[in-house]
Formats: structure tokens, C-alpha cells, sequence
């Protein structure tokens, strides 16, 4: 293996295709990467392309300090500083970011609705008991009424989220209440998740809002209205139509495919149609269908988001993350690569010309030039399904003889998601968050990470995420992944029960081995970073640690982030007062004030702030560090006695 | 959860399940479906399955649903490679694991009525007790509730000999914890190593020989679980609550001994859901992080000579063990316990000699703290089956004593004697009663001893109230009958003027919040006239608690305004209760029954009830097992008022308070009292003869009606029409 493939990836399934590509001379991602180097004024937020006076490019000129001189000579053309504009290209991201998961959140509220209305049978309540408590949380009334009835209530509040111009959005009333204050005080609570990014959008027009500070307001809202707003009610409505994941055991990596079989590959980032593709893979009539054409059967494997919400439901195994989806068509035995939206390179397209993988685009909203288009309809969920199951049948005896399936999987356990943790916790009758808690303030879990994000072609591939798990575990740090950087730990093996014993310190290995986890808990899809605003709320609640998010010994990081939904998670999270850290690069670098502001100041104000840190150990390290003062904050920096109770002190508890 | 512990009590509960189901159908094939079902004398029905699910199994075809859950509960066996989370799993096969058992042991009662003696005490041909019916579980949780017993040991299995048996037990006992002990271990049982050795087990030594199969450990838990219910107001159903309040409040611990089968493990990991960690003598993995216990869940390899300290630490407790320098065991565990027959080596009073117990203040410079003196014959001067007249007094001194506190200092005397191991006291004042066993002797137990227990304990527990105390001992029949000539002049003067008082002329009046560790919204009030319901406190007692313990749970209330004198209530009454009750409570009448009465935490000693056809009241005290006209028998009563609530119609109070003036005085006294037992008939005669002859009625007790009569009211009323009750011929009482 040449060391070039080595920088490229961690994962020897990847490198082993990085390879074939290199023999077969097909071009990926990872070569375009080399070729192409990043652009250097627009990475560090300092290109202004508002308006066509520019694009003005106020890079600080080389060799020079940023002496109040320098920064006069950088504005663009309008007269706009560096603080604004880079201050505009980052809230601009979160206003996509935003957008993105939204959207994904409104289909799933339209899908909902349709099936409370009865329009669709081919999805229904999955989680009744997710449903009332949703209901409750509402203020619905349940009363005798039958599901639907419910649900179309919950359907119709979730949907005014979205176009709603005045209030509040209701789920922020979730947070903890030191948490609500705090956004009320600084003016940050969203109205509704539309308004707030069209008004993002409006606010970096060209000659509107030219005040840093000003921005990151409305880009604190506007996250805010994602994380609170539309990745939640994307979650929860996902969880009551298709179910709430329990842990269940699966495995992951190229070595999923199977060369007998036909295989179809779900990939993007929303569950419906996955859903339905699921349940018909395993529909006779179509696994006769394929056996007439050669096949043993069809084997279906996720990609990206929706892999992770389709293994976390009904264990569909995975591919691979995002840096793996051309990879993937390379073994030469993908007889179909289903996308639906969101991190769908168009260079698929190109790298399935090379083979006879078909690119099925199913989605209105992304389309991709030459794929064939198959539209998936709700409606018709099971029969669009179906369509799309048979192209990719009709298309397995295109294969050629050119197939070669990496033989490298791993087993993960997934599916962990708040209600499964709360019941894991404790089991039926004693279901809580104590125990974690507990072993918190007890130290024999120093802290909580939240590992998440994508990968980057900018960096080895998946190698950031596994150094900085493993220096988590390490220091007994428990660590909460989703998205591409859980499929990253899932490929390591840090999903597994097994792996507490070797990658974790032995306080964490005790708990972990205590509750029968692993030591990474893989929570879902990157929209599902809403489990862990959930999650961590409901730490706070469960006592003993402080009386907001803030206050808890944890912190987040996606440091192979790529994307745009990236900051806008970053931001939310922030905001609700975490400590974040990012890898690979960071897009203020070019403005000290508005990057001070980002990784100082906000501190002050939301008792979370940003960090940029390339190393993933030291990164791992300032999480630990910033862990460590939180700690020490909460006087569970020492250990504590043993207290005994006598009657005195039972008689003056308060009643359970 | 460890792997292996949790792998355990998986395959555990799915064997436990398993036979609760074919026991199931062959007791339904043999009894169908309607057969009556349940543990004796209760009505908390099979408490677990009661109190968790709410499910009152009354008919075996009942239990079917039971069966059913218990299979939803029961999860796949862990798998050995790439396990999913096994806590929550096991923690649920735990429960389903109780759920089973008891159906299995209230089968058993059905197959073999006899297998257990359903009584406090072994009898000679069988040791196995079976499950607690409510009379023990009222008397027994009253300890609970006042902190004599801060909890329990569920011993499974055997030590490795009796030596070790003998020795464990008696450490607990020492600890004041009960000790609940069930299954066996390479065919030994823990209460057999016991009797073996001839220690007293039972209910009143706190030795409980629950069952001899590790399924009698659900006699131990259902103990639990109607606490939280009995005590705690919690209602069946609400498992959270009733888990956490075990948890927060019931200090119990497994201990098996010896080899820990699946079942075991099942058993142990069902415990953790109320909080109640595993102490293990053998080498098992430990399971220390804490979450759902207190402490640690699972403690292992623990020697036997530590196991116990080990076991109270683990839990979270603080046991208070009072050093009596005596040469026998000494603590509450061995009030119970009683001297008879042929291991009698001395024995006073009793109607046999005289026996006199007396208390009395002097000058600080009339006492010599810690002497004591022995005039007359000792113990080793006489022959073993002696008995000999005894006269006790104690002589106290210091600045804060007051006269007041003499009765209640002496009623110490009984308890603390029969802490001793190997003594056994009975009664008080000129009526006591004194028995020294022969092992205790053996042991070096001397009359010396008496005085040094006195000594010792009540300097620790009325130490606030004198600064010295002296006994001297009598055996001296001339000596003797002197002093209870003397001694019987000051309780003449004591009783008359302790019944001089009347509530009306007292200011403040005496809080008890005794019982909040376990019925935290209950609060007593006591004044002169009303006794506290648990027949142990009356107002002088908590004015003496108040002074030893001035931050304790008796406090003064000054009654502030009156608001109705007639109805008993009092405007600072009602703020403190309020406030002590944290909100729950804000006002209650101490003299009625039908206008807010007052709370009871359920450890009252008599709940009388309104009877509308007979214009009257009943009352019942709790030894009393059967129906009553209130259609509700004791227990259903206690369960239906306890736990700090104000039931109209219904309230509970103490024996003696029968007796005292304001007694129901609102709805017209005793002359409304148209039921009770015999027995309790019988146990208040003299002063409910002394009390109706001043209401004019001298007659009163022989137109009450009993059991006898009947157990309804259209039984009673034509009794009290032909005898011409007064109750028949008031005012309607609705």
C-alpha cells in the first residue's frame, strides 16, 4: 500500500478500492482533493461574492500584522469589513445548514399528516407511547381518541412551526428553563424556523445588516430554529412513524455487499422512502423476481444519514459513511445506488458511468444531470418502492466480471436513542437517568462527548474521529456520535460492548460493563443531534449536575466536518451551551474579532463557545480540559464521602 | 450489571417463570379458575404483583394476566459474543422473577394450607413462618417507621457452619436490623443453623424463618412493598414511587451465603429495582458503580466477620449501637424474646414475689453518678429455678430534670431490660415482672447488670435531661415491701395529676413527625387529652423528647387562636401542620370524626369508623383480624386512611385515648361508641367503666356491642334497641 492511499484513509476497505480506482484509473474524490487545492481566501471567510461589485477577495496581505492600518485597507468594495463579511459567509452557512435539515423535518411532517389524514397506508403510529408523550408535551388531549386523531393534531402544530411568524417555537420550552432564560435575555428564541432563515438571508443581502455581532444574533436564532425547531420535529415524528430505535446488532463497511445478491444502496439523509425499501426487500414476490435474474436475493445497504436511520430501526446494515459512496459503486457490484438528498457527490454520476450501477435520483428537490430520475411519492410509497427495486433487479445482470467486495465488515450495536437510554438505565420500573449521573459525579465517567459530523476529503479519512474517540474513552470520557463520525467509531469497532474493556479508562470500562454498552453510543442521523440536546436536558433534569446544559462536564466536536448543516449543529449546540470544537479548517480565520468572538465572547453569553483545533488529540484534550473546569465548577472535582443515612435525615426527605 | 450476573439472572427468571407457569396449570386443572387465591390475613392481596402492577389476584384464573406479563418481561439470554445492554434486561427479568415467585407461594398455600405456621412464632414440628399477615406488618412496620428496626437482611442460603450463623445473626440483631431468611445452601438453611444451635428465631428476635425455598424471598420483598404503600400512602400501582421509596427509605440488603445459583441471581437482581444491594460471601463479580441502589449494587468475597458492617455501609446506613457494657447481647432485637421453663434461672415478681420499679429526683449532691448497689442476694447466691422479691430504684439529679420526667424515665426501664439478651420484663411500676434465663447467667449476667444498663442507656438517651443517676437493687423481702408501699404513694399523686390536665388549659401542645421517614406528609399533634395515636407518645412524652432533643421530631405547638372549640381546632395547630405536612395538609379537628378528622400515618393503634344506621361509631383495634360493621376489616381500614390523609368519617387513635375525656367529644364520646372487639372490650374495661360512670351511663361497655353480636349493622341495631344504647337516641351523627 503506497503511503499516499495511507494519508488518504484509515479504512483498509476504502484504501482497498482506493486502489482498484488507481488500477482502473477512475477518478474519486480523494484525487480531486489533491488536484484541486482548496481555495485559500475563501477558506478563511474573507471572499465576498454578495453583490457583483466583487467578489471582493480582503485577505490580510502576507507578512503583515493586523495593525488597525492593515484592517482598514481590507474591505470590500461597498466598504464592508472583514468582520462582516466573514460574519455573513458564516451565518450564510447556517442558513443552508438550517434550510437543509427543515426541509428534511417538513417532508417528514407532510408524510405524517398524510398518513393521520389516512391518505397513506403505507406508513402508520409505530410508537404509541412516543405519540402520547408527544401529545402531552403538546398539550393535546388524548382522552378515548384513536391515534390518527392525535396525530393529526401533532401534525398540524408541527407544521405551523415551520411558516409560524410571531412567538415562540414550541419546542424550545424543552430546554432546561435556566437555558430558556438565558435565550429570552440575549433575544434569540425563534419565532418560526421559515422566517428565521429567509430573514438570515435577507439580513446578508447586500447593504442590510453590517454588524458582526448583529449577525451572529440572528445566526444564533436561526440555529437555534434548526436544532430546537426543525431537526426536532423531524426526530420525534420520525421515531412515532417509524419507530423509536432500541439497540439492535448490525455491521458496517464495504464487506456488506454481497456479490450474489443484487444490491441496492440507500443513500442521503431522510427515512421514508428507505423505510419503505427495507420492509420490500424482503418482499417474496421481488426476491423471486431477482432469483429469476440470477440473483440469490437482494441485499440492501445504507449510506450516509439514511444508513443510519435505517440500521438504527430495522438494522439494515451499512456501507460505509460519506467519503465511501464512490467507493462503493468501485467494488463493481452495486447494481443500484438510490439517493434521495443532502451529501450526494455528483461525482457518483461519473463513477458509475465506469460500471453498470445505476443512479436512481428519487427526490424532486435533487435531481442529478444523466441519473435516472425515479421519483419517490409518498403517497404511492410502497409502489414507488417497488419501481425502484425492480430497475435495480432488471439491472443486475448488467454486471460485469469486474467485482471485487472488500471483505472487511465490523459489528456494531446502534440504536440508542433518549427513551432507549432512560429504560436502559434502569429498566422498566426504574427507567432514569440517575445512574449516569451518579457515575459522573462520582468520576467514574469524567464527562459526555458528543462526536459527530462528516468526513472531509481535506483530511485521512475517518482518522480524526477514531484518534479522538479513542482519547476520549481513554480518559473516561463517554463519548454520543451520529452521522458520518458514528460510522467512523462503528468501522473501529468502538461499538461494541468489547471494545469498553480495550479502548476505555476503568472507570468508564466499569459502567460500560455495568450496563452491558459500548463505550460510543451511536444516537442516530445528523439530524438526530437533536437526541442529544434531548438527552443532555434530560441530565440536567435528573439532578446533581448543575441547572443547565452548560453546566455539565461535556462538550461536543465534528472535527472532519465538511458541511454547511455542520455549523448550523455547531451553532445550536453552542448556544444551548456547549463547548464545541472543530478539525479540519474554520471559515472565520480570516476576521481575529469575529473568530474571537466566536471562540471567546460567546462563552460569556450562552456559557458555550466555538473552538478550532486540526489535531484531533489535542482537540480531544481541550474537551477534556473544559470537562475537567466544568467539573471542578460543580465540586465533583474530589472525591466525595459516603453518606450514611440515619432517621433523622430519611424523615427529612422530601416524598418521591 | 456484569455479564455474568446479568446472564444469570436471565436464565434465573426464565427457570423461575417457567415453573410459576406449569405450577399455574396444574393447580388450575386441579382447582379451575375460581379457586380463592392469596397470602393470610391481608389486603394488600400477593403484595408484589399488588403494589408494582396494581393487580389484585384474588382467584387463581386471575393470574393468567400475571403469567403473561411475566413472559413480556422476560428477556432473550445474553448473548456471549457482541451482547446488546443487559442492565435494563435483567433488572426486568428481577421483577418478573417476584411476580412468579409469588404466584408459586400462594399455590403452595393452596396445595399445602399447612406449610407454613402463618404465625409470629416457629412451633415445634415447623420453623417456616410464610408470609407476614398485616398484624405483623403494622406492629413490625411501626419499628421501621420510628427507627427500632432502620431495616432488613434477606439472608439466603447457609453460613458454612452454626458458629458463623449464630454470629452473623447476632451482629444484625445488635444492629437493630431484622433479619428475613429464606433458601438453602448444600442442604442447609441459615434458621436451621439457628434453631440448631438454640438461638430463639421468630418475629419478636427479629429472626424471620420466612420459607424454606429461595421463593420465600418474595415474602421479604412484598414486606417492603406494602410498607411503601401502608406507610407511605403510595398507591398500588404506582411502582416508581413505591420502588424509590424503598430506595430513599427502607434500608434492606440481600445476603446470600454460599454457592449463588441463576435463581439467586434472579432474586438479587429483582432486589436492586427497590434498591436493595447484593452482599456476597463468595467470590462473584462485583457490580460498584452506583445508580439504581444508593451505593454499589453487587459487593462479593466478603469474609464473614466483616459481612456485616460491610453490608450496613454498602446500603447507606447509619445504625446507632448503643455500648452496654454487659456480658449478653444487648439491643431491640432481643426485646421479643422470652425466658421460659426449665432455662428460668431467676425470676421476680410476676404475682410469684413482689417486684417494684420506681424513679426519683434528687439533689445533685444525693446521687453518686454510676453507683450501684446490690442489697441482698445476687444472682450467684442463689440455686438455678430461683425466685426472689426485686425492688429497682433509680435515683436522678440534675439541672433540667423536673418531676414531670420520673414516670417516663421509669417506663424506659422495661424496654431497656429486655434489650438484654436472656432477659425477659414484663409490665411496670409494682407490676413487673422479671425473668434471667440460665445461658445468660452462664454468660456472667448479674442483677449488677441491671443497674449498669440503666445506667448506661439512659444517660445516652435522656442524658439532656439529668446530669446523674444512681440504682440500688433490692432482694430483700422487708426492703422491698417498703419501697412499694413508698412507691405506690407517688404514682397515686402522679396519676391524679397527669388526669388533671385538660387540654383547655394547656397552651402548647406537642407535635410528633416521628413516623415522616415513612409517612413524610403525616404530622401528629398531641395535646393532654389526645394520645398520639401510636399509643406510645402521650403529651408528657414529647414534652420530655422536646427537652432531650430540642431539634427532633417532637416539637412545640403553641395552639394560638381557638377556631372551634368544640370541633378540637386551633389556629397555630393548623399553621404548623401545614407547614410540617410541607403543604399537604392544612387543618384538622381533634375531637371529631365527621369534620376533618386527624391524619394517621397508619400505625394507630384503634380505627373507629362511623356506623350511619346505628347513629353511632365503632372502633377496632388492630390484633383484630376479622370483619367489622364498617364492613372493612383493620387492615383495610389502615390502608384506606393511612398515609397522612384527613378521612371524614374515619379516624385512627390510641387505646388509652378511648378513655381520655375529649375522645370524639363533638359528635358526643363514648356514649356514641356502639362496637369494638371483645378484646379490646376487655383490655379497657376498668377505665372505660370509670369514664362512663362520669358520663352517667355506668352501663355503657355491657350495650356495646362485639363480635358476638355481630359483624354488620343490621346485626347490632336491634342489641342496642333492646339494650337502650344512648347512641340509638342522639342526634343524627350524619
Amino acid at each position: 500500500m503506497s503511503e499516499e492511499l495511507k494519508n488518504r484513509s484509515i479504512d483498509p476497505a476504502s484504501i482497498e478500492m482506493l486502489e482498484k480506482a488507481a488500477q482502473e484509473n477512475i477518478r474519486t474524490v480523494f484525487d480531486r482533493a489533491e488536484k484541486m487545492k482548496p481555495c485559500p481566501i475563501g477558506g478563511e471567510g474573507s471572499c465576498c461574492s454578495i453583490c457583483a461589485m466583487g467578489p471582493c477577495r480582503v485577505p490580510l496581505a502576507k507578512g503583515k500584522e493586523e495593525t488597525p492600518e492593515e484592517k482598514t485597507k481590507r474591505t470590500g468594495v461597498c466598504g464592508a469589513t472583514v468582520e462582516t463579511i466573514a460574519a455573513r459567509n458564516f451565518v450564510r452557512k447556517i442558513a443552508a445548514g438550517t434550510a437543509s435539515h427543515s426541509d428534511h423535518g417538513r417532508r417528514v411532517v407532510e408524510a405524517f399528516k398524510l398518513m393521520a389524514e389516512n391518505k397513506i397506508k403505507d406508513f402508520e403510529v409505530k410508537d404509541e407511547q412516543k405519540l402520547l408523550n408527544l401529545a402531552l408535551d403538546l398539550g393535546i388531549e388524548i382522552g378515548e381518541r384513536d391515534n390518527n386523531e392525535i396525530a393529526l393534531d401533532i401534525a398540524k402544530i408541527c407544521e405551523n412551526e415551520f411558516g409560524k411568524q410571531e412567538g415562540e417555537l414550541i419546542f424550545v420550552k424543552n430546554a432546561p428553563i435556566k437555558r430558556q432564560e438565558i435565550w429570552k435575555k440575549q433575544g434569540v428564541v425563534p419565532r418560526g424556523i421559515d422566517r428565521e432563515v429567509v430573514e438570515l438571508m435577507h439580513r446578508t443581502h447586500m447593504g442590510v445588516d453590517q454588524d458582526y455581532k448583529s449577525l451572529m444574533l440572528q445566526g444564533t436564532r436561526t440555529a437555534l430554529a434548526d436544532g430546537w425547531g426543525g431537526s426536532m420535529i423531524a426526530t420525534e415524528l420520525q421515531d412515532v412513524m417509524f419507530g423509536t430505535p432500541t439497540p439492535a446488532l448490525s455491521e458496517i463497511n464495504l464487506g456488506v455487499l454481497k456479490e450474489d445478491m443484487v444490491n441496492i444502496i440507500i443513500h442521503g439523509h431522510e427515512p421514508a422512502l428507505a423505510e419503505m425499501l427495507a420492509v420490500l426487500s424482503h418482499d417474496p414476490e421481488l426476491i423471486e423476481y431477482a432469483k429469476t435474474k440470477g440473483a440469490k436475493g437482494i441485499n440492501l445497504a445504507g449510506m450516509c444519514c439514511t444508513a443510519n436511520e435505517i440500521m438504527m430501526r430495522h438494522g439494515v446494515p451499512i456501507a460505509g459513511n460519506y467519503l465511501q459512496q464512490e467507493l462503493a459503486i468501485i467494488t463493481g457490484a452495486v447494481d443500484a445506488m438510490v439517493v434521495d438528498v443532502q451529501c450526494i457527490m455528483q461525482g457518483l454520476q461519473e463513477v458509475a458511468r465506469c460500471f453498470h450501477t445505476k443512479l436512481i435520483t428519487t427526490d424532486e428537490r435533487a435531481h442529478i444531470t444523466d441519473s435516472s430520475f425515479m421519483l419517490f411519492d409518498e403517497r404511492k410509497a410502497r409502489e414507488s418502492a417497488r419501481v425502484i427495486i425492480k430497475a435495480s433487479i432488471d439491472n443486475f445482470t448488467n454486471r460485469s466480471k469486474n467485482i471485487r467486495i472488500p471483505q472487511i465488515k465490523t459489528p456494531l450495536i446502534a440504536g440508542f436513542s433518549h427513551e432507549t437510554i432512560n429504560y436502559l438505565l434502569g429498566g422498566l420500573y426504574r427507567a432514569s437517568y440517575r445512574p449516569l449521573n451518579d457515575n459522573i459525579i462520582n468520576g467514574r465517567i469524567r464527562g459526555l462527548a458528543g462526536v459527530v459530523g462528516c468526513n472531509n476529503a481535506r483530511t485521512t479519512h475517518d482518522s480524526a474521529h477514531t484518534l479522538m474517540i479513542k482519547e476520549l474513552l481513554k480518559n473516561d470520557v463517554l463519548v454520543l456520535s451520529t452521522g458520518c463520525a458514528a460510522m467512523a467509531a462503528g468501522k473501529a469497532g468502538l461499538m461494541l460492548p468489547e471494545a469498553a474493556k480495550e479502548f476505555c479508562g476503568p472507570g468508564l470500562a466499569e459502567v460500560c460493563e455495568t450496563v452491558g454498552i459500548p463505550p460510543v453510543l451511536h444516537m442516530g442521523a445528523c439530524v438526530d443531534n437533536s437526541r442529544i440536546l434531548v438527552a443532555a436536558t434530560a441530565v440536567v433534569k435528573d439532578g446533581g449536575l448543575g441547572d443547565d446544559i452548560s453546566d455539565l462536564p461535556a462538550a461536543g466536536a465534528a472535527p472532519e466536518w465538511m458541511s454547511e448543516k455542520a455549523i448550523a449543529i455547531g451553532q445550536y449546540f453552542v448556544a444551548s451551551g456547549v463547548f464545541t470544537i472543530f478539525g479540519t479548517n474554520w471559515p472565520t480565520l480570516g476576521s481575529s474579532d469575529f473568530t474571537n468572538y466566536l471562540f471567546k465572547d460567546m462563552e460569556a453569553m450562552y456559557g458555550g463557545k466555538w473552538a478550532f483545533e486540526p489535531d484531533a488529540v489535542k482537540a480531544a484534550h481541550l474537551m477534556i480540559e473544559h470537562i475537567d473546569k466544568k467539573r471542578k465548577a460543580l465540586g465533583i472535582d474530589k472525591a466525595r464521602e459516603r453518606v450514611l443515612y440515619d432517621m433523622q435525615m430519611r424523615r427529612e426527605m422530601e416524598a418521591v | 450489571m456484569s455479564k455474568i450476573i446479568a446472564s444469570a439472572a436471565i436464565r434465573g427468571a426464565h427457570a423461575i417463570v417457567n415453573r410459576a407457569d406449569s405450577e399455574w396449570q396444574l393447580a388450575m386443572e386441579k382447582w379451575g379458575a375460581k379457586e380463592p387465591v392469596g397470602f393470610p390475613n391481608t389486603a394488600y392481596y400477593l403484595p408484589i404483583i399488588y403494589g408494582i402492577l396494581g393487580i389484585k389476584i384474588e382467584k387463581l384464573g386471575e393470574m393468567q394476566q400475571v403469567i403473561e406479563h411475566c413472559k413480556s418481561l422476560l428477556p432473550p439470554p445474553v448473548k456471549e459474543k457482541h451482547h446488546l445492554p443487559y442492565l435494563a434486561p435483567a433488572l426486568d427479568a428481577g421483577m418478573a422473577t417476584f411476580f412468579a415467585e409469588e404466584i408459586i407461594e400462594a399455590i403452595r398455600y393452596l396445595k399445602t394450607p399447612d406449610f407454613y405456621t402463618k404465625s409470629e412464632d416457629p412451633t415445634d414440628e415447623n420453623i417456616w413462618l410464610g408470609a407476614a399477615d398485616d398484624i405483623i406488618l403494622r406492629k413490625r412496620g411501626i419499628e421501621f417507621v420510628d427507627g427500632t428496626a432502620p431495616g432488613f437482611a434477606a439472608i439466603l442460603g447457609a453460613a458454612p457452619n452454626n458458629d458463623i450463623a449464630v454470629s452473623i445473626a447476632q451482629e444484625l440483631q445488635q444492629k437493630n436490623l431484622y433479619v428475613f431468611m429464606c433458601a438453602e445452601n448444600e442442604g442447609k438453611r441459615f434458621s436451621e443453623q439457628l434453631v440448631e444451635r438454640g438461638v430463639q428465631i421468630g418475629w419478636p428476635t427479629r429472626l424471620v424463618s420466612f420459607g424454606p425455598d429461595v421463593s420465600a424471598a418474595v415474602f421479604a420483598m412484598g414486606f417492603a412493598t406494602r410498607a411503601a404503600m401502608s406507610f407511605g400512602g403510595i398507591e398500588p400501582g404506582d411502582y416508581r414511587k413505591i420502588l424509590l421509596y424503598n430506595k430513599d427509605r427502607v434500608f434492606a440488603f440481600a445476603m446470600p451465603l454460599g454457592y449463588i445459583s441463576d435463581e439467586w441471581y434472579a432474586n438479587a437482581a429483582g432486589a436492586v429495582n427497590w434498591g436493595f444491594p447484593t452482599i456476597a460471601d463468595t467470590p462473584i463479580p462485583e457490580i460498584l458503580p452506583t445508580g439504581i441502589c444508593t451505593y454499589e449494587h453487587v459487593v462479593s468475597n466478603i469474609p464473614h466477620e466483616n459481612i456485616v458492617s460491610r453490608a450496613i455501609e454498602v446500603r447507606g446506613l447509619k445504625v446507632a449501637v448503643a455500648e452496654v457494657p454487659v456480658p449478653v447481647a444487648y439491643g431491640p432485637a432481643f426485646e421479643g424474646e422470652r425466658v421460659r421453663g426449665d432455662d428460668i434461672y431467676l425470676e421476680c415478681g410476676g404475682g410469684r414475689t413482689q417486684m417494684v420499679e420506681w424513679v426519683t429526683s434528687k439533689n445533685m449532691d444525693e446521687v453518686e453518678d454510676g453507683k450501684i448497689e446490690v442489697i441482698g442476694s445476687e444472682i450467684v447466691d442463689v440455686e438455678p429455678g430461683s425466685k426472689m422479691p426485686l425492688a429497682i430504684t433509680v435515683e436522678v439529679a440534675g439541672r433540667e430534670m423536673q418531676e414531670d420526667f420520673e414516670p417516663i424515665l421509669e417506663r424506659q426501664i422495661h424496654h431497656l431490660l429486655n434489650y438484654a439478651q436472656g432477659v425477659m420484663h414484663i409490665g411496670q411500676r409494682d407490676i413487673a415482672w422479671l425473668r434471667i434465663s440460665k445461658t445468660a447467667v452462664e454468660k456472667g449476667f448479674q442483677l449488677q447488670h441491671i443497674g449498669v444498663i440503666l445506667h448506661a442507656k439512659l444517660h445516652q438517651d435522656f442524658g439532656r435531661i439529668f446530669d446523674k443517676i444512681q440504682v440500688t437493687i433490692y432482694t430483700e423481702e422487708d426492703k422491698v415491701r417498703q419501697i412499694v408501699e413508698k412507691a405506690k404513694e407517688v404514682y397515686a399523686t402522679r396519676d391524679t395529676r397527669i388526669e388533671g390536665m385538660v387540654d383547655e388549659t394547656t397552651d402548647i401542645y406537642y407535635s410528633c413527625t416521628l413516623c415522616q421517614s415513612f409517612a413524610p406528609s403525616h404530622v401528629c399533634v398531641i395535646s393532654p387529652e389526645r394520645t398520639g395515636l401510636c399509643g406510645s407518645y402521650n403529651w408528657m412524652d414529647c414534652k420530655a423528647a422536646y427537652e432531650i432533643s430540642p431539634t427532633g421530631s417532637n416539637q412545640p405547638v403553641a395552639k394560638g387562636e381557638t377556631i372551634d372549640a368544640k370541633l378540637g381546632q386551633w389556629k397555630g395547630v393548623n399553621e404548623f401542620v401545614a407547614k410540617a405536612s410541607r403543604g399537604k395538609v392544612d387543618h384538622y379537628n381533634f375531637y371529631s370524626i365527621i369534620n376533618d378528622p386527624m391524619t394517621t400515618c397508619g400505625c394507630c393503634e384503634c380505627i373507629a369508623a362511623v356506623l350511619p344506621v346505628c347513629n353511632g361509631v365503632m372502633t377496632v383495634n388492630r390484633e383484630f383480624m376479622d370483619m367489622t360493621p364498617c364492613g372493612m376489616k383493620f387492615t383495610t381500614l389502615a390502608g384506606t386512611i393511612g398515609g397522612g390523609i384527613s378521612t371524614p368519617g374515619f379516624v385512627g387513635h390510641g387505646k388509652y385515648n378511648i378513655t381520655q375525656r375529649k375522645f370524639l367529644s363533638a359528635e358526643g364520646g363514648i356514649k356514641r361508641l356502639v362496637w369494638m372487639p371483645k378484646m379490646l372490650k376487655e383490655e379497657i374495661a376498668d377505665r372505660f367503666n370509670v369514664r362512663a360512670k362520669e358520663m352517667g351511663t355506668p352501663n355503657l361497655l355491657d350495650m356495646i356491642a362485639d363480635e358476638t353480636i355481630g359483624v354488620t349493622e343490621e346485626e347490632i341495631l336491634p342489641f342496642l334497641q333492646e339494650k337502650g344504647h344512648p347512641a340509638v337516641s342522639m342526634d343524627p351523627i350524619l
